[in-house]
């Protein structure tokens, strides 16, 4: 039997690589799948490849209060409701020291990785609340317990996200909402191709590419490769079903063992 | 099915959450190794489950003899030709003991939920070795993240301990494809041998003052959690900490 029958789940960041296998998983596991993203043609293609009978989207900045609103209104209007949010949708920022971060990237980074989240929950709480219950789950990352040298805002945004999640959870538990965050160590998604190629630039080395890069991080985890995007979305799946109906407040870690320790 | 053709031991399986595990892993396609001391009602499991269509068979096995150990091993290799999934969950309650400062009940809570781990795994993890990976999965407790008051200080001590040799074998084995996780559960329906199942206003306190769901756990929750794990689902996660505590520990 499919393990989300019937639930409706809004996805922001949803045509990312881990919010696009979500959405593919979730439909495939019988929900119907709203999703939020900012380019529209990617959109289009997420749904298409998953069908307009299981999908819908809407363009959305998630850090302005009137477009969530908005996700949330075109979710309840298309499906008859809101059981599910992941709130998915984050940026990297710049690598570069505190001292030199750009100020405009560090309140950019914020705003979508943190006001976003904080915001999805604000306006799809009341939805869920309608069907007496959800289940939120929030990307955060290992970059979310442990310091990232020279990614000072979206560390931030990660560990900000983590407090976020664990006052929602105390603060919906009463109304049957769960609320998890997913913390994924690197995963095979254009935002880690964009780190690993802000740090090629960075070192000025011919001999450095992007997969030296990405070989080297690789080897520093104890599974020894990057995690697919459906490695993180199986988790997703998880914490949005009912088999985790006892599990609130908690960080998941997806992540190769890289926060049990060192090779 | 998500444990098509997989073959799993899972120690204490005989009643509580682990009769529940063996459930769920009989009907997720496992072949079941019902591990435990208690042989009357372990053989009621496996005739439940062989009933429902399931293919699970009771062998005793005291987690604290390493000979016992090996002779499962053999026994489950002999019945079933491998092993792919251990579930470590044999352990005795906080409230065992009513004398929390009793020196003999420190030694029983580590030998049993401490040292049974380890000597399971110390077990498993060569023939898994060998045959290219496996999963195992630990059941440690909220009583190995956070202290709590009533409990014996040897259970805290045997959770910690369990949740963090998880972490020791996820790192040192993860390059053999060998996953190990655990799993903490919060407030759960008792056990037999726990005081709190006599006590109950003891555990409606525990429920008014710490969960944030308001009601105790129910055993199939944690077997779900321990199923995710234990599958292919989670094939990037190694090392981790699955709480299954109703918000407890986001407090």
């Amino acid at each position: 039997m499919a393990r989300l029958e019937g639930k409706v789940t809004v996805i922001t960041g949803a045509t990312g690589g881990i919010g696009s296998a979500a959405a593919r998983l979730f439909a495939d596991e019988g929900a119907r799948v709203a999703l939020v993203d900012l380019d529209e043609a990617a959109l289009r293609e997420v749904v298409s490849s998953i069908g307009e009978d299981k999908a819908s989207y809407t363009v959305a900045d998630v850090t302005q209060p009137e477009q969530t609103q908005a996700y949330v209104n075109e979710a309840v209007e298309r499906w008859g409701g809101i059981d599910i949010l992941l709130a998915n949708a984050g940026i990297e920022g710049v690598l570069s020291l505190i001292t030199d971060y750009p100020i405009d990237v560090f309140d950019r980074v914020m705003a979508v990785n943190v006001r976003g989240v904080w915001l999805g929950i604000k306006y799809a709480v009341p939805a869920m609340r309608e069907r007496s219950g959800g289940s939120i789950v929030i990307t955060s990352s290992t970059a979310g317990i442990g310091g990232s040298p020279e990614m000072s805002a979206y560390n931030t945004s990660k560990h900000a996200v983590i407090g976020l999640m664990r006052t929602a959870a105390l603060e919906f538990a009463p109304d049957g909402i769960r609320v998890n965050t997913v913390n994924p160590a690197p995963i095979e998604t254009r935002m880690m191709r964009s780190i690993e190629e802000m740090r090629v630039d960075a070192m000025d080395d011919s001999k450095v590419t992007v997969d030296v890069i990405k070989q080297a991080a690789a080897e520093r985890l104890p599974l020894q490769r990057y995690g697919e995007p459906e490695e993180v979305a199986n988790l997703m799946l998880f914490l949005s079903s009912d088999d985790s109906s006892f599990c609130t407040g908690g960080v998941y870690m997806v992540d190769g063992g890289r926060s049990a320790g060192s090779r | 099915m998500r444990l098509e053709g997989k073959v799993a031991i899972i120690t204490g399986g005989a009643n509580g959450m682990g009769a529940e595990e063996c459930r769920i892993f009989a009907r997720e396609g496992a072949k079941v190794v019902i591990a435990d001391v208690m042989e009357e009602e372990g053989r009621q499991v496996e005739a439940e489950i062989a009933e429902s269509g399931g293919d699970a068979v009771f062998m005793k096995l005291d987690v604290t003899s390493e000979s016992n150990w090996e002779e499962a091993l053999e026994a489950t290799l002999a019945r079933y030709g491998k092993l792919d999934i251990l579930v470590n969950n044999a352990g005795i309650s906080g409230t065992h003991h009513p004398d929390t400062m009793s020196v003999e009940a420190w030694d029983t809570f580590m030998d049993i939920n401490a040292k049974g781990v380890f000597l399971g795994m110390k077990t498993v993890i060569p023939q898994m070795q060998g045959a290219g990976g496996g999963s195992i999965v630990n059941i440690s407790s909220i009583s190995g993240i956070v202290g709590q008051n009533v409990i014996h200080m040897g259970y805290n001590a045997s959770k910690g301990a369990v949740r963090i040799v998880t972490k020791s074998a996820a790192v040192q084995y993860a390059e053999d494809g060998i996953r190990v996780n655990s799993v903490h559960p919060g407030a759960m329906p008792p056990m037999r041998s726990s005081s709190a199942a006599r006590d109950p206003d003891m555990r409606s306190n525990m429920v008014n003052l710490g969960v944030p769901m308001r009601r105790i756990g129910r055993v199939e929750e944690v077997g779900y959690a321990v199923l995710f794990l234990a599958s292919d689902e989670a094939s990037y996660i190694t090392g981790a900490e699955l709480v299954v505590d109703g918000g407890f520990t986001a407090m």
